[in-house]
């Protein structure tokens, strides 16, 4: 049994998650994490991608954010995110939207580095919902 | 002097305003609930946003590699008010109030000579402003098809303030908005967000306290990811809190026409009633003259 931290997950228009977890693993923009309690200081973007939370009890959570950053610290991790889900509650329609808006970035982008930007972007959204899709 | 009848009309329909000016203060009731819980759920965001964007300040220690949009263009010649208002009227002296700020605000700027460009989110402001400023509006937001406001509503002014600051047309942008205090005061407000105002967001305490963070990526990275963020999050405060100040005063607003349509009908009943004792007392009168005359 893991010691647990206190872990919050907050979109711009609500708090979602605030509770002790055991374990989160954080979609990092630099690979995917697993924070768990004392975990020493980082902060970091994420990209788009599915948080899995082991709280206290147990239980396991999965939601959706679609970037945004975390803030970890040894006595709790934060994570701010642009736009957060349960994957339950996933709204198909939109992730499509995103898709769709996200290929079209990718399509008129003026330079290279806007459009490997954009299509990395677009690459992660997809991704994304290859993962949540059988779910 | 009004006949019976006119008198009647009018206790009628002062009677019929009434109720009405009760409904839309228990509409504005209901709403302001929802505004002052959707003000409330954003709290913890933008406080985090602050606190950790004082963190990174501290760690970056104000240096070169700190995005232009914190820095600002070390001009300030031009300058661009975002003007946030409410769509609709009937809510007291909240939108003049804000107009007012910013005219205030405006006039100032152009008397030393400064160039001013204007967006309005709101109807209300952009009708005020359009009568003096119309050449100064460059655009506005319109919010009215809007029926809860959403992260995105706030995201989408914010990406029109950094596009046109990414293309050089201005240097310094405030944000009007009124701050909702309580039912009865809103401080209209102005306030900075282009260059980020960090310096207040640095002396607050932070919660990591003085930890040594690492970064993934590099500090200034994840900062010219934050500080858009972070105007995205100001706007949609000031946009909430906005919501809800129009609300609280909207209420007060229609609660005061309620009472004084209260009072009307108090004074037209009164000299309905006069009046109509008088008439009876006259016709007595008649009668009691007429029959001595036989």
């Amino acid at each position: 049994m893991a010691e647990a931290f206190q872990f919050e997950l907050v979109s711009p228009e609500r708090l979602l998650v605030s509770e002790q977890v055991e374990s989160v693993v954080i979609p990092g923009a630099e690979g995917e994490m697993t924070v768990m309690a004392h975990h020493a200081p980082v902060m970091t973007t994420i990209k788009p991608g599915v948080v899995t939370v082991k709280t206290a009890a147990g239980k396991e959570e999965r939601y959706v954010v679609f970037g945004g950053f975390a803030d970890i610290v040894p006595a709790g991790c934060t994570l701010l995110a642009e736009s957060a889900v349960a994957v339950g509650d996933i709204d198909r329609a939109d992730l499509a939207r995103r898709i769709q808006e996200a290929r079209e970035d990718a399509a008129d982008a003026k330079d290279d580095e806007a459009r490997s930007k954009a299509e990395q972007f677009l690459s992660q959204l997809t991704t994304l919902e290859g993962a949540i899709l059988p779910a | 002097m009004p006949s019976l009848k006119d008198l009647r009309n009018r206790i009628a329909s002062v009677k019929a305003t009434q109720k009405i000016t009760k409904a839309m203060q228990m509409v504005a009731a209901a709403k302001l609930r929802r505004a002052q819980e959707a003000a409330e759920a954003a709290r913890p965001y933008s406080e985090r946003m602050g606190a950790v964007l004082a963190n990174i300040t501290q760690a970056i220690g104000g240096g070169g590699d700190a995005p232009a949009l914190m820095t600002g263009t070390g001009k300030d010649d031009v300058h661009l008010l975002v003007v946030c208002t409410a769509e609709r009227g009937l809510c007291g002296g909240f939108n003049s109030q804000i107009a007012r700020l910013a005219r205030d605000h405006i006039r100032r700027l152009l008397a030393d000579g400064k160039q001013v460009k204007i967006i309005c989110v709101g109807k209300k402001g952009f009708d005020i402003l359009r009568r003096d400023y119309a050449s100064l509006i460059v655009d506005r937001v319109d919010l009215r098809e809007v029926r809860t406001l959403g992260f995105a509503n706030a995201d989408a002014i914010a990406r029109k303030v950094i596009h046109l600051f990414n293309e050089g047309s201005f240097d310094i942008c405030t944000l009007f908005y009124s701050q909702f205090k309580s039912v009865i005061s809103q401080i209209p407000t102005a306030q900075q967000i282009i260059p980020a105002g960090v310096a207040s967001a640095a002396a607050e305490t932070t919660i990591g306290g003085n930890a040594v963070y690492e970064y993934e990526p590099e500090p200034g990275e994840i900062l010219s990811d934050l500080i858009p963020r972070n105007i995205s999050v100001q706007v949609f405060r000031a946009l909430l809190e906005n919501a809800a100040g129009e609300m609280g005063a909207k209420m007060s607003a229609m609660d005061n026409a309620t009472r004084n349509a209260g009072d009307m009908i108090n004074k037209l009943s009164i000299t309905y009633n006069r009046q109509r004792q008088a008439q009876i007392t006259k016709e007595l009168i008649e009668i009691i003259s007429g029959a001595e005359a036989l």
